[in-house]
């Protein structure tokens, strides 16, 4: 029996009526009066000067009601000192990726908006585009942004600016001797690994809607991870004061972390304000797939030594991740904290780059730039295990870090269940027998996902009902609302329909970071426990004052206020909170909780995929699918189960079949034919195993859910078409053509 | 021209060459069937056309008139939720919920023709519609528990 009543039950979703029956609203639903129709007008070149910018034709075309380019843009004219680097939305005498905005149009309608397009006079001097990573870190090279100097992590000689580079940000780190490890070692591989451009996939395109008022405020609404950040990127994009910007939630059609870059937002209310009316944008699935922020390429040489005992003795990995036209975001950030963690080793370096080319940005995308490097080193194990004729999970428990080792960054590792879970897979698969038949193969793979925590707060209002508003400021992309609201049940004694989640606006929602990282239910978790203690507080010494007794001899249990020891004197949550509402009753209560400051629990996912390879066709079945992972506690399996079957479809995806291809830096496959995602026919029933060692850390001993499945997929499925075939791929996606190729060979 | 939406009959004065889509979406305010791709390839704006599962956003609004169409927000009635609806709902199938209305209207179809369907003839059927949230595990769960469900209620 559970020691919890509401935590922990496979309850169903509290949105999830509204998303039977088609309530539920996106961004794209909401309608205003008036409303017009916004259209982006995108360069054609992937790098190139912009001569001449001409708008006064489009300006005359009836129906045509605002038009913006770079030089409309408050927030570019104000800081005079911004870079080239810092200009994504709209594009300021020069391109640096195809499809990026250069102008956008608000007219009555969508075909008048896309005639206006057609008259926008663009002049392009085309440059030659860099598009190879490696060649992007020459010296020779050209420059995609002559103003970028190498952001170095950590920097020996801080200040010194040598000269501009292609390579953003540059981030080493080291553990140990690295050369005296290698010594020790009796085996030592070295290959390098290649993983395509991904994207995440959502099935909501972008879309987003804006309106300004008579005192020069805008109302935005759109689908973002982050309410506070979308407020934050459109407030310097317009040069407003934050208050000024209005962020209204909506739900969000999928998200993986594509949707804290906001491409359209901005623009919207830019073309709101300066049209006076209220504006629609919305992408199509060519435009979302051109120009949002997909996953990295990747370059990653791993260098492993080993004992013929199986021991690892040192390791190194150079990762080299194509960033596209921007410095988005640093991928060592990631790394530093996530490679190499989840086995013991002694000696180690890491050395990370993030190189500009002129393709579409890179972002953030579930688990930002780490399933790229667990395919190198989950690859990397598997070809080890085989030399030294080990199995490969026998390798990795033997390897297994502990609680007390000290991660490559320096931290200490916190109680974490990875034997447990890797017991757990390896029990499964005993009892499921070994995997029999020709070309079919079982591949193992393990991910570590440190984690991350956020900035949150959370408001409970009781009503005089005695059920509750819970307020926040954080969208839901995970069932956040669901778990969170299963929380405040349990701590309150209320059933799940007492709590009513209320995502509130930017103006009514206390702060939130982002829902990113697989933080969200983490962090909030700890934010809500809290206000439920300041709920039971202040009920607590209203219910004493009833009573007739010290706040402190007040108990609360199953919905009651009671004095200790005495349980004929109580009286229910219900009617203090009736009490409150009443004339001169002691006013609404109001409990408040926030958190700053948590530290993560890392989280580790094993994984196990079989396989069979048609030899005729190359074409790879993913036959049978298992995970084991310790999720802490699961607040709700249905949820936790969802989101690890949800994260390995998309790894499958990854494996298998999604690639961006190019030509001159121009995406060809630009629609959801041409980019293949799995559909129900190219997965199996996915096995969820879910582990239970609950973190030291946060509330209720939970882990991080989300990206952890993300991590291990790409080398568990390689792995086991390795197993499979005999062959093994070192660059993804294992499409039937390449597989075909390498059997080919290895048949010669 | 007249279509009919949910059982009711609208008069419409679309121009032929918009999508039954656009028309569902903007003049009807039928919202519940979302546009994913545009070219067919996704099945979010999945609605039954006579009975039949199509793509919203590749049907002209002349070759829908006089026909039947069925969106998610006519697929309950009288307050009552479809078996399909009830179990995506208990089978935890809705995740972000954008794809939901296209893969339920899609499982209907695909039900009334095919009552008692294997868990392999589920999946062709709902190949047409992606999912990018669940993994489809749950979703094929519902749609099987549905169909068990409707089974037993014949008998």
């Amino acid at each position: 029996m559970s020691k919890y009543s509401v935590v922990g039950r496979r309850l169903p979703r509290v949105d999830a009526l509204s998303k039977v029956t088609g309530e539920a609203v996106f961004s794209g639903d909401i309608a205003l009066p008036h409303l017009l129709h916004g259209k982006v007008l995108r360069s054609p070149y992937s790098h190139a000067v912009i001569r001449r910018l001409d708008v006064r034709k489009a300006q005359g075309l009836d129906g045509v009601m605002a038009i913006i380019t770079a030089s409309d843009v408050p927030g570019y004219k104000k800081r005079s000192e911004l870079t080239f680097s810092e200009l994504p939305h709209l594009a300021k005498d020069k391109v640096v990726y195809a499809e990026q905005p250069v102008a956008a149009v608000a007219a009555l309608s969508k075909e008048i908006a896309e005639k206006a397009l057609d008259l926008i006079r663009v002049d392009y001097e085309a440059l030659p585009p860099v598009l190879d990573p490696l060649e992007a870190m020459e010296p020779t090279s050209p420059l995609i942004h002559q103003d970028l100097y190498t952001n170095i992590i950590p920097n020996p000689e801080p200040g010194k600016k040598d000269r501009p580079s292609n390579i953003a940000y540059h981030v080493k780190i080291n553990k140990g001797d690295l050369e005296a490890g290698f010594k020790e070692a009796d085996m030592i591989l070295e290959n390098t690994y290649r993983t395509q451009k991904v994207h995440h996939g959502f099935i909501e395109p972008f879309a987003a809607v804006a309106a300004a008022d008579a005192n020069g405020k805008v109302t935005v609404w759109t689908q973002s991870q982050g309410l506070f950040i979308a407020r934050q990127m459109i407030a310097q994009f317009l040069d407003l004061p934050r208050n000024r910007v209005k962020v209204i939630p909506v739900e969000i059609g999928g998200a993986f972390g594509g949707k804290t870059y906001q491409p359209l937002a901005p623009l919207c209310a830019l073309l709101a304000m300066k049209s006076g009316r209220p504006v629609r944008m919305e992408m199509t699935r060519d435009e979302v797939l051109k120009d949002s922020r997909p996953a990295p390429e990747s370059i990653i040489t791993v260098k492993m030594g080993v004992t013929d005992q199986g021991t690892i003795t040192a390791a190194s990995a150079e990762l080299i991740y194509d960033a596209g036209a921007f410095p988005e975001m640093s991928h060592g950030m990631f790394t530093s904290s996530n490679v190499f963690c989840q086995y013991k080793i002694p000696n180690l370096s890491l050395d990370t780059k993030d190189v500009l080319t002129n393709k579409v940005p890179s972002a953030y995308y579930r688990a930002p730039g780490i399933p790229q490097a667990h395919f190198a080193i989950e690859s990397h194990l598997d070809i080890i295990a085989r030399r030294l004729k080990m199995d490969p999970l026998e390798l990795r428990i033997q390897n297994a870090a502990v609680k007390g080792d000290t991660l490559p960054n320096g931290e200490i590792l916190p109680r974490v269940g990875f034997k447990e879970s890797l017991e757990k897979m390896a029990e499964y698969l005993k009892q499921k027998g070994n995997l029999t038949g020709r070309n079919r193969g079982r591949g193992i793979a393990c991910g570590f996902w440190h984690g991350a925590v956020g900035s949150f707060g959370a408001y409970i209002q009781v009503n005089n009902n005695g059920s509750v508003n819970l307020i926040l400021g954080i969208t839901d992309i995970s069932g956040s609302r669901t778990s969170i609201a299963q929380i405040v049940a349990e701590e309150l004694g209320l059933p799940l329909n007492k709590v009513t989640v209320v995502i509130g606006d930017t103006e009514t929602a206390p702060w939130a970071t982002m829902s990113v990282g697989s933080l969200t239910v983490y962090s909030l978790s700890t934010a809500v426990y809290r206000a439920c203690q300041d709920v039971k507080a202040q009920m607590g010494s209203l219910a004493a004052k009833k009573l007739g007794a010290d706040p402190s001899e007040i108990e609360f249990s199953k919905g009651l206020f009671q004095v200790k020891g005495n349980t004929e004197k109580s009286i229910s949550f219900t009617e203090i909170a009736r009490s409150t509402a009443m004339t001169f009753g002691k006013g609404p209560v109001l409990g408040r909780g926030a958190l700053d400051g948590l530290p993560p629990a890392p989280t580790l996912s094993v994984h196990a995929a079989d396989v069979e390879v048609d030899d005729e066709t190359g074409k790879v079945r993913i036959k049978a699918y298992a995970v084991a992972q310790d999720v802490g506690l699961a607040i709700n399996p249905l949820s936790v189960e969802g989101q690890i079957q949800g994260a390995v479809t998309q790894g499958i995806g990854w494996a298998l079949m999604e690639n961006y291809i190019f030509e001159k830096g121009v995406m060809q496959n630009t629609t959801l034919l041409d980019y293949r995602m799995p559909t129900a026919t190219d997965v199996p029933m996915i096995e969820v195993l879910i582990v239970e060692v609950g973190s030291s850390r946060g509330v209720y001993g939970l882990r991080h859910v989300g990206e952890p499945p993300m991590i291990p997929v790409l080398a568990a499925v390689a792995n086991a078409v390795h197993s499979a075939t005999g062959v093994r791929f070192k660059e993804l996606p294992l499409t039937p053509e390449v597989v075909l190729k390498g059997i080919k060979q290895r048949d010669k | 021209m007249k279509i009919n939406v949910n059982g009711r009959d609208y008069k419409i004065a679309a121009k032929p060459w918009r999508t039954l889509l656009e028309v569902l979406r903007y003049e009807l305010g039928f919202t519940g069937t979302k546009e994913g791709c545009g070219t067919g390839s996704c099945g979010s704006c999945t609605v039954l056309m006579d009975g039949k599962a199509v793509n919203a956003c590749l049907v002209f609004i002349a070759e829908a008139k006089g026909k039947a169409i069925t969106t998610i927000e006519g697929l309950s009635r009288e307050g009552k939720l479809h078996p399909l609806q009830q179990a995506f709902i208990d089978e935890g199938a809705v995740q972000c919920g954008f794809c939901t209305p296209g893969v339920i209207l899609t499982a209907k179809a695909f039900l009334d023709s095919n009552p008692q369907p294997s868990e392999s003839q589920i999946r062709e059927a709902i190949a047409g519609n992606l999912c990018r949230c669940t993994g489809y595990d749950k979703i094929v769960r519902a749609i099987m528990n549905a169909a068990q469900a409707a089974d037993k209620g014949r008998v």
